[in-house]
């Protein structure tokens, strides 16, 4: 019995092979040649890998994201807004900026906490980076880089350097010194190379290694001391605008959010991608972790902020109105994580309550885009930064308001006078036409009306 | 606004361009302007309003814009509608037809629509030379409204300085551009003038008022060709365009090869086998963490003492800084492991107790593996021995006790002498610690007496240390 039935229709020299064979016809390209056996079945099997297009590779990918989300849909068994209901709401917020910085003479772009919960470390489009005490208000280590735009500085757990970089493509560690003789960036480290603006950075646990991520689309973990990478992070499609790491003590992974939407979820020490969410429109600009670890936040172009919990694998909540339509730049978690401070292009910082999806209040003050915005590491405040130039840092009193009969939900107590520990100098802001530069202008700086109302 | 998560608008998006993150704001205000113009769907009243002698045409007032936004916005502080007005009006999409200043007022002022010919959307970029040409058309009409302010005063003669060469040039472009103007019927005239000088408040704001068309650095390279000529508002063309002042990096774009694709594919594969939670469990185990933690959480349940930022008085960051632990602090050292092992006065109670069972090396152990993975890259070999020596060699002073599974790896580990060598063996020691030691510490005397501030009497205290020095010295 012949397992192999074929229709020989000539026998004679292989178009391949040029043997003299008995021959089978064959299909290439719509073409029709004589193929002996053994050359069919080469065929057959180089078939495989010739079909293996880019095209057919991608619709492959795109089947089995739409199986993953399938999967993922799977387990949607509630939303979390419903489970909240029974969450008892927030009452009335009072918010009142409690210490504004002033120095940086353009837009601030990027600022972090240092460990003791007072100092800070701000940079801006201008080159500076400058370290404040931000209780006292005081400056107390001031820097300027070789580039500008310096869109990325972290504070050292230890508190006693900062690390910066920006348009020079690198990650630089300055060591802060109280010597008033040393010139801080004679010390200056040149740690991190990209091959594109540098966008985020952090120390990890220690002051020893630093977590990057860059307009090259990588992230990548360096050893300070000696400058050696350690790691490097690749699977962004495009620029990588943000990172954070994990708040466990024995987490080794981060989250980054980049300009192709997509939010991944990285283990340091393999340098693989662990799990990718993919639901913003648009660039994500702001990741941050729930503090249990458990979830994270972002904030994105798209106008919206979402909460993703890696347990789930999905996104579970969205943070959006109908009258927001400018991208969030920045978010952060109150402690407890029922807040999540949005700072946006709009001016405004929004505040949402996490688990029930409404939004509790909103912030106005910045005379410009909300660019950076950190709460503080025991949680008592939090701070803003802006391209008013300007920081600035707020606490708030959560009044619990019973209701009571007659009384409106709106009558919100006065802002009473605030609490100054400088003298308010208003700083004039220098608008540049390009390529004119425009003198020292006498006119009234006019202020839109509303702010009087509501900030002072 | 609560939002399920399901619903996913899809955005079919064929150019590039359209999803640059400018584009969608401005699409977004685009769509809010068309509604506001129209007039069937409860648009705002545009109307000519008389004025003295004259009319005004096409205008609307703030009040109907700002009621218009809340009603259609669902917005419920005017503050926060004439906030949205305000920044519309920023970016150059209406404008106040006396102002200058581009913002929003909840009042009587008159508003106008600005021309889809200016707007943002169209990515205009002009150049000083379309600016001076503005300019001096200006002053070659005399009529009152059409006056240069101070600022736009000082913007020519600063261009006249600066563009002494070509100032006939521009000078003719001007009067060729005001002979045209003057062809146009008077109403229209108004109102294109209007929106003509609107369009370079935007581009040329007044000093002191923000100029909306600045850009995120980070975004700009998706712009349409920034290297190509740019546009002349009216028509001018000129050899030499000075190049944007706007920093574009060039990166050449990395294509997507097979192999990208292949690994995604078994990426895909390895996440639609991952194991999942149910969302009611999630949401519960959300809930459950953020009520635990609600009151540590200063920006919603006061801090007490007080908050320093508020209160301008430091004794919380004082009290947390002394090695006397609140009751409210030690109270979270039973919420989970990872509590106690973050606080560094947690860490010491519990290695003290943990001293006083004489089990302390598991967790000295742990802590000096978390002190391994902080060391510079040149001192990690060093430590990996010292480690090694200390805890897990045959005869070890600390010796752990891992499984041989564990064991096994871990000395396998040691031969490469990387960061990560302890990494499988202090999952264990944490594991077991979890299990057993905290379990124990939490219903320590130690720790009942720190969490209920019991004092523990002098004599009592006397008592024990002598019988501790007793045993020691028997040698137990």
């Amino acid at each position: 019995m012949c397992d192999q039935t074929f229709l020989v229709n000539v026998f004679g020299s292989c178009d391949k092979c040029f043997k003299q064979r008995a021959l089978r016809p064959v299909f290439k390209k719509s073409q029709q040649l004589s193929y002996c056996s053994p050359c069919a079945e080469i065929m057959a099997t180089d078939g495989l890998h010739e079909n293996e297009t880019l095209a057919s590779l991608k619709s492959e990918a795109e089947s089995l994201k739409g199986k993953l989300e399938e999967e993922r849909a799977k387990l949607h068994d509630v939303e979390l807004h419903q489970v909240a209901e029974r969450v008892e709401a927030l009452g009335q917020f009072v918010m009142k900026t409690r210490r504004t910085l002033k120095g940086h003479g353009n837009k601030v772009l990027c600022m972090d906490w240092c460990k003791d919960k007072r100092r800070i470390v701000s940079s801006s489009q201008d080159g500076k980076v400058i370290v404040w005490d931000s209780f006292t208000t005081n400056k107390e280590h001031a820097v300027t880089m070789p580039c500008t735009w310096v869109m990325a500085c972290a504070y050292a757990p230890s508190g006693c350097a900062i690390a910066c970089g920006g348009l020079d493509n690198k990650c630089s560690v300055y060591p802060l010194t109280f010597d008033k003789n040393e010139n801080m960036a004679a010390k200056k480290k040149s740690v991190a190379m990209h091959t594109n603006y540098l966008s985020a950075c952090s120390f990890t646990n220690s002051d020893m290694q630093i977590l990057t991520a860059s307009g090259d689309g990588t992230c990548a973990l360096w050893d300070v001391e000696s400058g050696q990478l350690l790691q490097s992070f690749h699977g962004h499609g495009a620029d990588v605008l943000c990172l954070d790491l994990a708040p466990s003590e024995t987490g080794n992974t981060f989250v980054s959010g980049g300009c192709d939407k997509k939010a991944m979820v990285w283990d340091m020490r393999s340098g693989q991608c662990v799990q990718a969410f993919e639901t913003h429109e648009s660039d994500i600009n702001s990741v941050r972790y729930y503090p249990s670890g458990d979830a994270f936040a972002s904030g994105s172009d798209d106008a919206t902020c979402r909460l993703y919990d890696l347990r789930a694998d999905r996104e579970v909540a969205i943070y959006s109105k109908e009258s927001i339509i400018f991208g969030a730049s920045s978010v952060d978690f109150s402690l407890s994580g029922r807040l999540l401070f949005a700072g946006y292009n709009d001016y405004t910082i929004n505040v949402w309550d996490v688990l029930k999806g409404s939004r509790v209040s909103i912030l106005f003050g910045h005379e410009n885009r909300v660019s950076t915005l950190r709460v503080s590491p025991d949680g008592t405040a939090f701070c803003s930064g802006s391209w008013d130039h300007t920081l600035r840092a707020q606490p708030q009193a959560l009044l619990l308001e019973v209701a009571l009969p007659g009384l409106e939900p709106s009558d919100r107590p006065g802002p009473s006078a605030p609490v100054n520990l400088r003298g308010r100098a208003r700083t004039t802001c220098k608008t540049t036409c390009s390529g004119i530069k425009m003198g020292p202008v006498s006119q009234k700086l006019p202020k839109p009306a509303f702010q009087s109302t509501l900030f002072k | 606004m609560a939002q399920g998560s399901g619903d996913q608008r899809t955005v079919g998006i064929a150019d590039p361009e359209e999803s640059s993150p400018n584009m969608i704001v401005y699409r977004k205000i685009e769509d809010i302007i068309t509604k506001m113009q129209d007039d069937k769907t409860g648009g705002v009243p545009i109307r000519t309003v008389k004025s003295f002698l004259s009319k005004i045409p096409s205008v609307v007032t703030g009040t109907d814009i700002v009621q218009w936004l809340m009603k259609n916005l669902s917005i419920e502080d005017p503050v926060e509608a004439i906030h949205l007005g305000s920044l519309v009006a920023a970016q150059g999409y209406v404008f106040p037809i006396s102002d200058h200043v581009l913002t929003m007022k909840d009042d009587g002022t008159f508003y106008r629509f600005q021309a889809p010919y200016f707007w943002p959307s169209n990515c205009w970029e002009p150049e000083n030379t379309d600016y001076a040409i503005y300019l001096c058309k200006r002053t070659m009409q005399n009529k009152a409204r059409l006056e240069l302010a101070d600022y736009e005063a000082e913007n020519l003669a600063r261009l006249q300085r600066a563009f002494a060469r070509k100032w006939e040039f521009i000078f003719m472009q001007a009067e060729a551009q005001v002979k045209i103007d003057r062809k146009k019927d008077k109403t229209e005239r108004k109102i294109l003038d209007s929106q003509e000088r609107a369009f370079w408040d935007v581009h040329r704001p007044v000093p002191g008022c923000v100029n909306t068309t600045e850009m995120d650095i980070r975004k700009c390279r998706r712009l349409k060709n920034p290297q190509k000529v740019k546009k002349s508002v009216y028509g001018v063309t000129e050899e030499s365009q000075s190049q944007s002042p706007v920093h574009v990096p060039s990166q050449p774009i990395r294509k997507t090869t097979k192999e990208d694709i292949r690994k995604q594919i078994t990426f895909l594969n390895a996440q639609i086998d991952r194991h999942r939670l149910k969302m009611s469990k999630v949401a519960e185990s959300l809930i459950a963490y953020t009520e635990q933690y609600v009151e540590y959480d200063p920006l919603v349940t006061p801090a007490e003492p007080s908050n320093p930022w508020i209160s301008d008085d430091i004794a919380l960051w004082d009290i947390e800084m002394s090695k006397e632990p609140s009751q409210h602090r030690v109270k979270r050292w039973g919420f989970s492991f990872d509590e106690i092992l973050k606080d560094q006065v947690g860490r010491d109670q519990f290695l003290r107790f943990l001293e006083s069972e004489f089990s302390s090396e598991n967790l000295r152990f742990w802590l000096a593996v978390q002190d391994l993975k902080e060391q510079p890259l040149q001192d990690v070999a060093k430590r990996v021995e010292e480690i090694w020596q200390e805890f897990l060699a045959p005869g070890a002073p600390s010796a752990i006790n891992l499984d041989s599974h564990s064991y096994e790896i871990t000395s396998q580990n040691v031969k490469d002498g990387g960061r990560y060598t302890f990494e499988d063996a202090q999952e264990h020691i944490y594991k077991l610690m979890k299990s057993d030691s905290y379990a124990r510490f939490l219903r320590s005397n130690a720790y009942q007496d720190l969490l209920l501030a019991r004092k523990k009497p002098e004599s009592e205290q006397g008592r024990r240390t002598s019988l501790e020095k007793f045993t020691r010295s028997v040698g137990w």
